[in-house]
């Protein structure tokens, strides 16, 4: 091992290899910077099971007798306000939903209860059209209100279908896009500003190789990258893998080649780090936001769908939770497997015949 | 060291590098313009020139790494471009000007990244030997100093035990002794029978390294030679400076056995001339004769940086 020198291709992915994990801000940004991410997101969503909902009762003649009638839901938590600090409340998302009395209607003279209420919330906001479902059954059904049919609730929370399940891929994902590009991108760069490049093309060196070293360094630095987060959400939030194993992998090597791809081309022509980092950001920032690695891009409109499935972080994030979330066979995602490939050999080709080694 | 000898052997007659009638140019600049040169085996050629003179662009271009926009390429026997380059890459040394190496391998693993592009040379261990690297071998390459780091340079381009060598400006920025042991290495590469292109804009480098030199400016070869034919050219051999008490008309010395020009440097005057032997007595009659005294007087050889400044009418070391 020591004096035998190996193949080029081997001895350069070596090298890489070596200059990656020495590099200790590559580390955080790959390692540990998922991580806190994954437990601050886990825990900022985690299971609302003892969150109750929050509800303002404007200060009236009546607002005691409200607030009687929604204690008797064990999920509403109640609180009587004037009607500026229910609004402040409101705001800033303290409370899901005020209750005031009508200002038109006052109270009528012999009635036991206002008849009109006005509830005022936030639509765009899930847990105010539950506290507004809740408010409502619950001072119908105190006021006397008869249930057809008698529900009894079963609350089930699988493994699967929370947040946090949702959110593991999508960092796989994101951490994938990220160190793919990064790490190809800026080895590349730097190595050109250095004359690095200048250097090695003075020697037989293959050019294919020295690219491909990049590539196969990236594959050996994908396995401990996608297995911390794996790891961590099994461990931590139970979040298990439906799918199999090597289908993750496989999976995870297209994705990751993928980027590194896209990475190469960004720094095929890049004479500098800033310039490289614009176009990085440039390419990446879009994806963060659209490609559903923290909520799910079917909120986007109906026309933009197809172009966001279009984009290799979507196509990457659908495979990894049809794989670790449904289980679901590789064939069944074969539309997604097909847009990671052709950005990949799209991105590599280009990159290859613009390269420039001075 | 066989390899070298097999390479001696095999293309002694032969030029190692024929260049015909080379250019250029980058938009208005004329990088190089119009160049002609031959370089033979086992010898060392300098190309010597101040900075922005086209030294580098001409020796990336001899190495494959720039294409010409006129003339012919002859390296080893063959022209770049027409099929095998990766074979004749596989042959020559490259030390190009300001490489930075990985900054995080250290100096054992740079070399042996190096080493594994080419299907000959050294092994790891011969060439950390031949680098003077022993110590540093675990030694990350940002922690070098910058000698070391030169060295280091050149270890990686003679870890295939090339048969032709191209070093741009090895020195430049080093202190004395770093550039001693450059100079060390150099020698010993020349020594076992390789053939050496370097180019320098230090006089002392190329007097003590070439066998052959050429002085550039502007993308011309200006002269070409031997480091002593170039200074015969010149005419002179020695140049005398001295200061008087008492004025001397400087026409008085003119006439003086092998002066060849007399000046006034402010106080001091400058004599060139062919030798002293018989000179320097005249010189100093002359002066008694005037009624002064000399005060001051240095005699010096003529070097290439007096060849190049009557050439260019500049300093090698002057910046652009």
């Amino acid at each position: 091992m020591k004096d035998k020198i190996m193949h080029p291709l081997i001895e350069l992915t070596i090298a890489r290899f070596k200059e990656t994990v020495r590099e200790p801000e590559v580390l955080f940004w790959v390692f540990v910077f998922p991580i806190l991410l994954a437990v601050a997101l886990g825990i900022a969503f985690r299971e609302r099971s003892e969150d109750k909902l929050r509800i303002a009762i404007e200060t009236s003649p009546r607002s005691v007798e409200i607030s009687k009638l929604l204690l008797m839901d064990k999920d509403i938590e109640p609180v009587v306000l004037d009607a500026k600090e229910a609004g402040e409340q409101l705001r800033k998302g303290k409370v899901d939903l005020i209750i005031g009395p009508d200002k038109d209607v006052g109270p009528q003279e012999g009635e036991t209860f206002p008849n009109k209420l006005v509830f005022s919330y936030d639509q765009t906001r899930p847990n105010s059209e539950i506290a507004r479902m809740a408010s409502q059954d619950a001072i119908e059904r105190g006021l006397g209100r008869k249930d057809m049919v008698s529900i009894s609730d079963n609350r089930v929370v699988t493994p699967g279908s929370r947040y946090i399940d949702f959110l593991i891929p999508g960092l796989i994902g994101m951490n994938l896009m990220g160190s793919g590009m990064w790490g190809v991108g800026f080895g590349v760069v730097l190595a050109r500003t250095r004359k690095l490049l200048k250097r090695l093309a003075a020697t037989p060196m293959r050019r294919s190789h020295y690219l491909l070293g990049f590539m196969l360094s990236r594959m050996i630095f994908l396995v401990p990258e996608v297995a911390v987060l794996v790891v961590l959400g099994w461990i931590i939030f139970n979040v298990k893998v439906f799918g199999s194993i090597p289908d993750l992998v496989i999976v995870s090597v297209l994705g990751s080649m993928t980027f590194a791809g896209l990475g190469l081309l960004v720094a095929a022509r890049s004479k500098t780090i800033e310039a490289a980092s614009g176009w990085m950001n440039f390419i990446m920032m879009p994806m963060y936001i659209l490609s559903g690695s923290f909520f799910s891009y079917e909120r986007f409109p109906a026309f933009a769908i197809p172009i966001i499935r279009a984009l290799p972080l979507t196509a990457l994030n659908d495979a990894l939770r049809a794989v670790m979330s449904d289980g679901r066979p590789l064939y069944s995602i074969w539309l997604e497997l097909t847009v990671l490939t052709a950005w990949w050999v799209i991105s590599f080709g280009v990159a290859l015949k613009t390269f420039k080694w001075q | 060291m066989k390899g070298y000898k097999d390479a001696k052997s095999e293309g002694s007659s032969a030029p190692a590098i024929r260049c015909l009638g080379v250019k250029k140019y980058f938009q208005a600049v004329h990088a190089v313009d119009g160049v002609d040169l031959e370089v033979m085996s086992g010898e060392c050629f300098g190309l010597l020139g101040p900075n922005g003179a086209g030294k580098t662009t001409l020796v990336e271009i001899l190495e494959g790494l720039t294409p010409v926009d006129a003339g012919t390429v002859e390296v080893l026997g063959y022209l770049w471009g027409t099929g095998d380059d990766h074979a004749l890459r596989d042959r020559i040394a490259v030390q190009l000007q300001e490489t930075q190496l990985a900054d995080k391998l250290t100096v054992e693993e740079t070399l042996r990244l190096f080493r594994s592009f080419f299907s000959r040379g050294h092994t790891v261990d011969q060439i950390i030997a031949l680098g003077n690297l022993e110590e540093k071998r675990r030694e990350r390459v940002h922690k070098l100093s910058g000698g070391t780091k030169q060295r280091l340079a050149l270890a990686c381009a003679l870890v295939s035990d090339p048969e032709l060598l191209f070093l741009d400006e090895p020195t430049t920025g080093l202190d004395p002794q770093a550039r001693a042991k450059v100079w060390e290495a150099v020698e010993g590469f020349k020594l076992a029978g390789g053939t050496v292109m370097l180019t320098t804009h230090y006089m002392e480098e190329a007097a003590r390294l070439c066998n052959r030199v050429a002085i550039m400016d502007h993308g011309r070869f200006l002269a070409v030679g031997t480091p002593a034919e170039l200074v015969a050219s010149l005419g002179i051999r020695e140049i005398i400076e001295f200061r008087l008490n008492g004025e001397v008309a400087p026409v008085l010395f003119t006439s003086l056995p092998g002066v060849k020009s007399v000046e006034r440097k402010n106080e001091a005057y400058v004599l060139k001339a062919v030798s002293i032997d018989a000179m320097l007595p005249a010189l100093l009659s002359v002066i008694e004769s005037q009624q002064a005294r000399l005060e001051h007087l240095i005699t010096r050889q003529v070097t290439l940086e007096d060849v190049f400044m009557s050439m260019t009418g500049g300093a090698l070391n002057d910046e652009r």
